[in-house]
């Protein structure tokens, strides 16, 4: 898994610097060294998997909601993570978004090793009306676009939304995508058409 | 039986293609655009063809017979059986809780704490304990391919299915009043709240609120009573994707799989841990038996 030095090391720092708000409480201290033991690795999936980076152990911690201040400076450290392309084009082909967005596959111990995987938005949120088999751990993204425009700044919002979900929701249960290099800046542009793009079959 | 396991066999290569790109052929509509864009709980009451259709299907094998009955005669030939290096059979010798050799009840009211292996257990891995400390099985060989694959069925799976189909129509009532058994399961809560992993899923990313769904798949949400009864029930269970039966610690390592984990180890601590606070959150609700999986 691949996290960021930096981002680690502010939430670390957070931490040691509360201790009283973040200490683990005995159970989940004894959960901790169980399953310390209890896992090995399989094909891609690594032991080491089970190890939480900074801002997971602050949102274990504190039951997904820490607190204001904390939540601000974590948001603003993701955030500062996000790398966008090259050229500054944030809207891709559609087409192409709708692809990755119903791939499912990617990071599991029976996928095979390596990019591209897929977004598994479909998994979570209804998009385009032609696919019916949706999931709802997340909000509809139908007709997204239509209801929020495609600016500029709607382009970046969904854009690093994508990239890093947790710089907008510090715990939101959307995986980074871009953040822990499952989706690279060209396949994050091609999901920010499909959602935005008027031609998009999501804003007709 | 045989009968119902060729139809089983046809139903599941009928629909497996389906469920192995998690896309049944659908009939929902998608959400009325005013809604859309807003965290909503999407309806979950309709089902999709796929589900009617298994629904169907299963009403109708258990009429005929449900292939989980097959190794349920197979478990008890085993339990009954005089095995292993030390010759001795379960029935003589393997306590599950309720007494040497008391098979009635035990599956519900398990996990459990066993004095004699100072640890909380659960159903398989108890008789898995007692197949090697009664009957002097090696332990290596049995966590070896625990699970059921193409027509390999490890024997601890057929134990299972029979233990658990002699608690059929009976409550489950994990011990709770037991300080063991609270502790693990407070230690089990802790670990579906653990998010890690590539994608910072817990189990709770999927499990931990109501009328949730990935792709057509409802899921329980686990710490209420009712989704924790929908967890439970129908475990083991004979699995039509591949025409397999499965136990409940299979479920396990499969969902630790989806959350892009490593694999927990057969017989664990953390997956006893899990089936505790599932099972002792369906306390109360009535099992019905091993069942039919999709
Ligand atoms: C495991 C579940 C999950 C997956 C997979 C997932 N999301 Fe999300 N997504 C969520 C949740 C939950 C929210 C709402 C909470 C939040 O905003 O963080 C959300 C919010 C969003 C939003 C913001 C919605 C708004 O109203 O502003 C966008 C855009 C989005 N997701 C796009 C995507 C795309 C594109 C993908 C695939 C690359 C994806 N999501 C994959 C769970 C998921
Ligand atoms: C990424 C999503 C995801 C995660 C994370 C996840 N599950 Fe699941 N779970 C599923 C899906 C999908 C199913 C299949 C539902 C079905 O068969 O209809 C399922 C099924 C189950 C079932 C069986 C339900 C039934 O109807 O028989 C249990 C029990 C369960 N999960 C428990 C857990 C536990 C405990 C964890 C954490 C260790 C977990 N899950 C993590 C997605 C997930």
């Amino acid at each position: 898994m691949k996290t960021t030095a930096r981002n680690s090391l502010v939430a670390m720092a957070m931490i040691a610097a509360a201790p009283a708000a973040f200490s683990d409480s005995d159970h989940r201290a004894k959960a901790l060294v169980m399953m310390k033991q209890d896992f090995v690795t399989k094909g891609q999936a690594t032991a080491d998997r089970i190890f939480e980076d900074g801002l997971q152990a602050i949102c274990n911690r504190t039951g997904n909601q820490p607190p204001a201040d904390i939540t601000k400076r974590l948001e603003a450290d993701q955030m500062a993570g996000v790398k966008y392309p090259a050229d500054g084009k944030l809207m891709g082909d559609w087409k192409e978004g709708e692809k990755i967005a119903q791939s499912g596959r990617g990071f599991t111990w029976t996928d095979e090793p390596g990019l591209p995987v897929g977004g598994n938005c479909y998994n979570c949120h209804q998009i385009a009306p032609k696919e019916t088999s949706f999931g709802t751990v997340g909000p509809s993204l139908f007709h997204f676009g239509k209801l929020r425009g495609n600016t500029a700044d709607m382009q970046k919002y969904v854009y690093s939304k994508i990239y890093n979900a947790k710089s907008y929701n510090v715990c939101s249960e959307m995986p980074r995508f871009g953040h822990v290099g499952a989706l690279r800046p060209e396949q994050i542009r091609h999901l920010v058409a499909l959602l935005l793009d008027p031609e998009s079959p999501v804003n007709k | 039986m045989r009968q119902a396991l060729v139809a089983a066999a046809a139903f599941a290569l009928a629909i497996s293609p389906a469920i192995a790109q998690d896309k049944p052929a659908a009939a929902a509509k998608p959400a009325a655009s005013k809604k859309a864009a807003k965290p909503s709980a999407a309806p979950v009451e309709e089902k999709d063809a796929a589900t009617l259709e298994f629904e169907k299907f299963r009403a109708k094998m258990i009429e005929e017979g449900n292939p989980a009955e097959l190794f349920e005669a197979q478990g008890e030939e085993m339990w009954k059986t005089k095995r292993g290096p030390n010759n001795v059979s379960l029935a003589e010798s393997c306590d599950l809780g309720l007494g040497v050799g008391v098979v009635k009840g035990a599956y519900v009211q398990m996990p459990r704490y066993f004095a004699d292996a100072g640890k909380v257990m659960d159903a398989e891995r108890r008789i898995v304990w007692c197949m090697v400390e009664k009957q002097g099985f090696k332990e290596a060989d049995l966590h070896a391919k625990p699970f059921a694959s193409g027509t390999y069925t490890p024997e601890q799976t057929s134990l299972v299915t029979y233990v658990a189909a002699n608690s059929k129509d009976m409550k489950f009532a994990v011990p709770m009043k037991d300080p063991h058994v609270k502790d693990v399961y407070e230690v089990g809560k802790e670990v579906v709240k653990h998010r890690a992993g590539p994608y910072d899923f817990s189990c709770n990313t999927c499990h931990g609120a109501d009328g949730k769904r990935i792709r057509m798949q409802q899921l329980p949400n686990i710490s209420t009573q009712k989704g924790a009864a929908m967890a439970v029930l129908g475990w083991p269970g004979y699995r039509m994707t591949g025409n397999v039966m499965l136990t409940h610690q299979w479920r396990m390592g499969d969902c630790f799989r989806q959350q892009r984990f490593p694999e927990p180890k057969y017989a664990s601590d953390t997956v006893t841990a899990l089936l505790t606070y599932m099972t002792a959150n369906a306390n109360g609700v009535t099992y019905t038996g091993p069942g039919i999986k999709r």
